[in-house]
């Protein structure tokens, strides 16, 4: 068995606006369309690594949002439906997928070694969240890949974006490590929003984009510092910076994803690709591929 | 139909070891015992509905109200699913849940209704309705958490339940599914080495406990915003729960509380809290901040610039339900005018501005004599409780008690400004406009008030006053030697 690699990371935002905005088959509600620039975004992203070949995808959701330790699911196949507590006139969702236990595992077992309280979900009845139903939906939509999904701890909530940032890197390395002893090819998912101040109304028509804009303009002012930062290969002042960036944004990477998906791809120094960005109810969003497969080093 | 009202209130945990692992921990078990004990007393008290905050469902578009008449589904906890799996089906009261939704929307603010299937109903509503209501034989409404509400519109929430309360003529038992302090352990720990999480988060938690017991519920409510500080993970917005049920119960601070069950649940601070309406005859009301009416706050993100009219509340909502209530400011009526000076006058900003020549009060010797004060609102010209009639002189449900509290505090300003104190009224002119439909209102609140200090007082029936108020009051105070 030859080593195993990371072949891209990627931020992936899961409003479900998009997946929505879509019509999908599974999805129960129907739109006109909206959100287009991340919705293309998106399209972009699977247009670059349709001719990358990987064996699963390792996602962290900020949705299954666990106080007690990091989860990981521990069941091969998972399907239902999935309704949004927060939008249900959105997202009701009929899933289907598989996951890869051995690797879901592996990772678990990694991190254990590493002294970081996890647990294996082995419930049958366990809905999954929805944070991991649309970030999978619109990265795979063909659902053909198994999926290993890790819980997002609340240690910010807990403790402070440090403490959160250390058992994330943490978590990051023995990702890796566990990838790379898998001899498996994979993508990673961070899936978050940048900043995340909401609306608190919605338009009649929710696809209405006459509506849609940022919140305020210091949000997109810490949005664009962030994705320059991504464009520019400085992911190290990314993690530098997230304390204030995550109070100052209300950041969703306060779930942890950004700062575990930096450390799983080595922090990397090479620019990132940004495939869209877009607001959806007012918070901040990118979709961001870091193309590992074009920075291997001889030998790794 | 006799006027609904809030027989009851509980305080309950919201994680699934009562339901699921009840005897893996005696403090576990307790806890179970708790809830069965306050599932007794809902059925004695004879409620008709059950009505659930849960801090579990937050929402961000405003508040959410499942009106899913049978929701059913297996609920599995995010952390602690190790423990097995909840399945439920619940017996919601649909048509409460749209009343609120309308009521809400009627106070400004943003609501909705879901009724979808398969919607994940919260692990906290879940625990509270499966033990609270074994046999689903009361039917219940649950409602979210908005993740951005703050104090007001969490206050408003809860006056707009009553709305539909009281125009239903229910009895409602009021849940807040909670913790007190929230900071579990971060790592497993085996059920038999359960405690509370520090010394400090149970040290506030029995000062909570203590309040709750002395039925001084408006005051934990106060210190919603220090408690959050000292023992809550800062996931959400402040320990908002307090500020609805407080409100629920009339923001009081006079209620009979007792404590069911306090303990553990995997480090959090987990307490079964009964609440009863009956006055303890002890606590006073000790009301810092703004009682509010109508939730006016941010809610043109989307179209900025665009500020709630109150106007088309009054005309959207109004005109179509009978349950819904009027708008607080009151925008037409007699032109204002400043309060006239003359030797002896007495005027303050503090009261509201006069519709004709005249001043607030006059001194005239060792006598004060203020002119006749109504229960207008200084610098908004608001009235709380409602006008009696909109603009059109269309009829208008309102509040007599509001109003009542209101003139009261506005003969206080005055006669506070003229260095006098309200145990210094000797003699009170009472005019209502409705004597049949407001007496009894008035008088309760008289009796809690003025009452007190023993003026004399005679209560007139008349056929109008000069704006759309339902009551004022003319007094006189002895200013002494």
């Amino acid at each position: 068995m030859g080593k195993g690699r990371i072949v891209a990371g990627c931020i992936a935002p899961h409003p479900p606006h998009l997946v929505y905005a879509e019509n999908p088959p599974q999805n129960e509600p129907v739109a006109e369309g909206g959100w287009e620039q991340l919705r293309w975004g998106y399209e972009r992203l699977r247009a670059s690594l349709a001719d990358k070949e990987y064996d699963a995808i390792v996602l962290l959701s900020p949705h299954w949002q666990t106080y007690v330790g990091t989860h990981f699911l521990g069941l091969p196949h998972f399907e239902g439906l999935s309704v949004d507590p927060v939008f249900p006139n959105l997202f009701r969702y009929h899933y289907d997928m598989n996951v890869d236990v051995e690797l879901s595992k592996a990772i678990h077992d990694e991190a254990e070694a590493a002294g970081l309280p996890v647990k294996m979900m082995e419930n049958p009845d366990f809905r999954v969240d929805y944070g991991t139903i649309t970030t999978g939906h619109l990265f795979n939509p063909d659902w053909d890949k198994p999926i290993v999904v890790i819980s997002s701890n609340r240690s910010t909530a807990y403790y402070s974006v440090e403490v959160m940032q250390e058992i994330m890197i943490e978590l990051g390395k023995v990702t890796r490590k566990a990838i790379e002893a898998s001899g498996k090819k994979v993508v990673v998912l961070a899936s978050n929003s940048l900043s995340h101040r909401h609306f608190t109304t919605e338009s009649e028509v929710p696809e209405d984009m006459s509506k849609e804009h940022i919140t305020s303009h210091a949000m997109h002012l810490w949005d664009m510092r962030i994705i320059e930062y991504m464009r520019s290969g400085q992911s190290q002042r990314i993690l530098d910076e997230m304390p204030e960036f995550t109070e100052q944004a209300i950041a969703e990477s306060d779930g942890g994803g950004l700062s575990w998906l930096l450390s799983t791809l080595g922090v990397p120094d090479y620019p990132a690709i940004l495939h869209g960005y877009g607001t959806i109810i007012g918070t901040g969003n990118a979709v961001v591929e870091w193309p590992c497969h074009a920075h291997e080093v001889s030998g790794q | 139909m006799s006027e609904g009202s809030v027989v009851g209130s509980f305080v309950v945990p919201v994680h699934p070891h009562t339901v699921l692992a009840p005897d893996e921990n005696p403090g576990w078990r307790a806890l179970r015992d708790a809830f069965d004990e306050a599932a007794q007393m809902i059925r004695d008290l004879e409620a008709d509905l059950l009505i659930v905050y849960s801090t579990t469902w937050p929402s961000i578009i405003g508040h959410q109200i499942q009106a899913d008449p049978n929701p059913e589904w297996v609920m599995v906890d995010h952390d602690f699913h190790d423990l097995g799996s909840i399945p439920y089906s619940f017996n919601i009261d649909a048509d409460f849940a749209h009343a609120w939704d309308e009521a809400n929307r009627n106070r400004g603010l943003q609501s909705r209704c879901v009724n979808y299937k398969g919607f994940p109903i919260d692990v906290g509503s879940v625990v509270a309705l499966t033990l609270l209501n074994p046999n689903n034989e009361i039917p219940a409404v649950i409602v979210s958490s908005n993740m951005y509400a703050n104090r007001s519109e969490t206050t408003v929430l809860a006056k707009s339940c009553l709305d539909v309360i009281k125009s239903q003529g229910r009895r409602a038992v009021a849940i807040t599914a909670m913790s007190l302090s929230n900071r579990m352990f971060t790592d497993f720990i085996e059920p038999t080495e359960d405690k509370i999480h520090s010394l400090k988060d149970d040290e506030w938690n029995q000062k909570i406990l203590e309040f709750l017991r002395d039925g001084r519920l408006e005051d934990v409510g106060q210190l919603s915003r220090t408690i959050h500080r000292q023992i809550r993970v800062q996931k959400v917005v402040a320990f908002k729960p307090m500020w609805w049920l407080s409100a629920m119960n009339g923001n009081r601070n006079d209620l009979s509380g007792r404590v069911l069950a306090y303990e553990a649940i995997h480090g959090a601070g987990c307490a079964v809290v009964h609440v009863d309406p009956t006055p303890s005859g002890v606590g006073d009301k000790e009301y810092d901040e703004d009682d509010v009416e109508y939730f006016q706050g941010e809610r043109g993100v989307l179209d900025s610039g665009t500020e709630i009219n109150i106007d088309e509340l009054q005309t959207s909502g109004h005109k179509e339900s009978q349950h819904s209530e009027p708008p607080q400011e009151q925008t037409s009526g007699p032109e204002l005018w400043d309060p006239t000076e003359a030797e002896g006058s007495v005027n303050t900003d503090s009261a509201p501005k006069p519709v004709g020549a005249y001043p607030h009060a006059r001194k005239v010797g060792n006598m004060l004599f203020l002119s006749g004060v109504g229960p207008r609102q200084p610098g908004t010209n608001s009235i709380p409780g409602g006008p009696i009639h909109d603009e059109h002189g269309d009829p208008m449900n309102y509040d007599i008690k509001a109003q009542t509290h209101a003139v009261v505090d506005n003969v206080r300003r005055i006669v506070e400004e003229a260095g006098a104190s309200m145990d210094q009224v000797v003699d009170v002119t009472t005019f209502l406009v409705d004597m049949k439909r407001d007496f009894a209102g008035y008088n309760e609140v008289w009796a809690e008030t003025l009452g007190k200090v023993g003026p004399t007082r005679t209560t007139l029936a008349i056929d109008a006053l000069p704006t759309p108020i339902a009551v004022e009051m003319k007094v006189i105070v002895h200013l002494g030697e």
